[in-house]
């Protein structure tokens, strides 16, 4: 056993060296250094779509960071990993908060994991600007310092179920969700409008989050035959539902939500079985636009992939931020604005044109002027094809 | 949901469930064996079947990128990487055994267990960082080699994949069971298994024969995987360890140790899911729906447990292998 004598220094050894390099990175505060933090999962399940944000965030700083320096600023990017774990976008909040360096958040992907991270946010009055949740009751909790870019689930499921009885057709559905806040709420805002317009919800079935084995879903689905499923989860799952579906051999329409809106459910799902696949999503399509081009361009040439449509989510929540930052600081004659200040001026921002998003914020915090968009995937491509905008004002 | 209609959906829900039961049995396998002879719960093996699942997925991936697959049989192509996995998880799983087991052989066992937690977080986080690297994501889809289906009857299609992962699992059960119970290097395992000492007495090289064992379990669990990969389409790094908890809860349902009840547990585990959430949501008004099919398995898993602690075909602690 003297190997193991060896062995245990080098542990030691190792995690010394990691204790070393954990200290070496906390930082004092600085009075010329302004940090953005963006929280969202750039570990686990759903990495690809946390990154994107990331780097949309990114992208948006290196752009406007020329500005600054004008200004007398560096202001930086502080990417944190939340994991899209509750617990640890806790974690992260509470170290957020104690850092003075930190002015504003762009962040939080998944709903469930800003609702508990919400009140410490509040505590530490550190403003933040998400891309991409949707839950309804986010901006129902009076919080001061929260502030969405995109349409809530109350208006993105009533859209999928206008779309479906209208344009599809669509007369009996079977609904389904992952029993997250995000896909949950979604699929029961598109229960309720469904009902509403008079289509037969054949069934509401909950699936767990983590799971990968869609056969005995597909099966009953199958066999009951529905004119469309409605599936309220992230690409992960609704790619291999999808996939189990067309195995199955089932014929009718599939629509999801944002969640979907991604470049790898054509992969996981394949194809061929996406013939008959919608999707409603909050963030415009990026290649039709002038502006949007240029920023997939961009995007291209600094990180060498194609841009998601949480890219974009990321780069307008951003610039959302950066625009208030800009004025506070011009406020504040010349000097670093507190967060109190910053807050005021993201929440007072108004008819601010993003590259995918027009954003006015009213006194809870959603957007004013966000829609929702219905993509099809029917041509098997990434963006999905655009099919038609429905204006959130419809369902207000 | 009327009867007829649920009635319609059983054959597919019970082709299903075979599917997902002999993958279960085949990783359950490799538990029972080396739980037979060590007497140790591998709990890494979870992991590398996960490993097994990308390293196939891998070698098609590197097969198509080459363009040598369009011309390639698809059998031919699966087969190619089901030997490649199986011999690179056999290789881990010795190597596994070597590094982090070995040298605890003779300690406590709960030091043994968590040195089992250990690599299996550390496999996991080995190969979500190299894809990571090399992809971007961790998410890997690998070529769908069998797509072939026949429609039997209205709410029955037999899937290729599900026939070919049905046949070489049984296949693979067979030749273990022919190999542990007809060859001299099976004989050496069963005496290693009764009685480690007196084995080594009769000349039998004990660390070579638990090497032998890992390699088995390990290649057993890796062709797991890559048959995993083919019939899901798309992996990530953490899929081992739910698939290698039931798994585990397959050995323990058909008495752990005993390969036979690794093979009935892990069939009865899948059909028993399959059949759980397929039918609670309607039978139960939707109120348990499909999410509670692994608390429906593990119920049953309770109940044997409370009147058979041995699991079904457990003996009290004589024949092990």
């Amino acid at each position: 056993m003297k190997k193991s004598g060896l062995f245990m220094l080098l542990v030691v050894l190792l995690s010394l060296g990691l204790i070393a390099t954990g200290c070496s990175t906390t930082t004092s505060s600085k009075e010329n250094v302004i940090q953005i933090a963006t929280q969202s999962p750039l570990s686990g399940d759903l990495a690809a779509m946390g990154d994107s944000i990331k780097m949309g965030a990114q992208l948006a700083i290196n752009d406007e960071k020329e500005t600054f320096k004008k200004l007398g600023f560096d202001i930086e990017l502080f990417p944190q990993d939340d994991q899209g774990d509750a617990k640890q976008g806790v974690a992260n909040t509470e170290l957020l908060v104690s850092n003075p360096n930190v002015l504003a958040v762009v962040g939080h992907l998944n709903s469930g994991v800003m609702a508990p991270s919400g009140p410490k946010y509040e505590q530490g009055g550190l403003p933040v600007v998400s891309p991409a949740n949707t839950a309804v009751d986010l901006t129902e909790q009076g919080w001061k310092t929260y502030h969405r870019i995109c349409a809530r689930d109350d208006v993105q499921g009533p859209a999928g179920a206008e779309y479906a009885s209208k344009s599809l057709n669509v007369k009996t559905v079977f609904i389904a969700h992952d029993k997250t806040k995000y896909g949950q709420g979604l699929a029961e805002a598109f229960k309720k409008a469904a009902e509403k317009l008079g289509m037969q919800v054949v069934s509401f079935e909950g699936i767990d989050q983590k799971e990968k084995e869609f056969n005995p879903l597909a099966t009953s689905i199958a066999a009951k035959k529905p004119d469309a499923v409605y599936f309220g989860a992230m690409y992960n799952q609704s790619g291999l539902l999808i996939k189990k579906l067309g195995e199955k051999k089932y014929n009718g329409f599939i629509l999801s939500g944002d969640g979907s809106d991604h470049k790898d459910l054509l992969q996981i799902a394949g194809k061929n079985n996406l013939k008959k696949t919608f999707i409603t999503s909050v963030a415009g399509d990026a290649t039709r636009t002038e502006k949007g081009k240029a920023f997939a361009k961009k995007y291209k040439d600094t990180f060498k992939l194609e841009p998601s449509t949480f890219s974009s989510y990321g780069y307008d929540a951003c610039l959302v931020v950066l625009n208030a930052l800009e004025k506070s600081i011009k406020d504040n004659g010349g000097k670093k604005p507190t967060r109190e200040q910053l807050n005021k001026a993201i929440s007072e921002t108004k008819d601010f044109e993003g590259v995918f998003t027009k954003v006015t914020f009213d006194e809870k915090g959603d957007n004013k002027t966000s829609d929702v968009f219905i993509y099809s995937f029917a041509e098997g491509t990434y963006p999905a094809k655009y099919i038609k905008t429905i204006s959130a004002a419809n369902f207000k | 949901m009327d009867l007829g209609s649920l009635a319609s959906m059983l054959p597919q829900v019970f082709i299903d469930g075979l599917t997902l039961g002999f993958l279960y049995a085949v990783v359950a396998l490799g538990y029972t064996m080396v739980y037979g002879i060590l007497e140790l719960i591998n709990f890494a093996h979870g992991e590398i079947f996960m490993v097994g699942a990308f390293i196939g997925t891998e070698v098609l991936l590197l097969m198509q990128a080459m363009g040598i697959m369009s011309g390639l049989n698809p059998y031919l192509a699966l087969f190619l990487a089901l030997g490649v996995a199986m011999i690179f998880t056999g290789a881990l799983g010795v190597s596994i055994e070597r590094v982090a087991y070995r040298p605890l052989r003779f300690s406590p066992r709960l030091v043994v267990l968590i040195s089992a937690i250990g690599v299996s977080f550390l496999l996991q986080d080995l190969v979500r960082f190299t894809e990571g690297m090399t992809r971007n994501a961790f998410y890997v889809t690998g070529p769908n080699l069998l797509d072939g289906s026949l429609h039997v009857m209205d709410g029955l299609i037999l899937e290729e994949k599900s026939l070919v992962i049905i046949l070489i699992a049984l296949i693979m059960m067979v030749g273990l069971h022919l190999f542990v119970n007809k060859t001299k290097w099976g004989i050496a395992m069963r005496a290693v298994a009764q009685d480690q000492q007196t084995a080594s007495l009769m000349a039998i090289n004990v660390n070579k024969v638990i090497a032998l064992t890992f390699f088995i379990g390990s290649s057993l669990g890796g062709a797991a995987g890559v048959l995993y990969a083919q019939y899901y389409g798309t992996i990530d790094p953490y899929i081992g360890f739910l698939l290698g908890l039931k798994a585990f809860t397959a050995a323990v349902l058909g008495g752990i140790g005993n390969m036979k009840g690794a093979m009935i547990g892990g069939i009865a585990l899948g059909l028993l899911e399959s059949l759980g959430a397929a039918y609670m949501g309607p039978l139960t008004n939707g109120n348990f729906g499909a999410e509670y099919k692994d608390v429906f398995a593990f119920s049953i898993l309770i109940i044997v447990l409370l009147f058979r602690p041995e699991g079904i075909f457990g003996e009290a602690v004589n024949e092990k292998v």
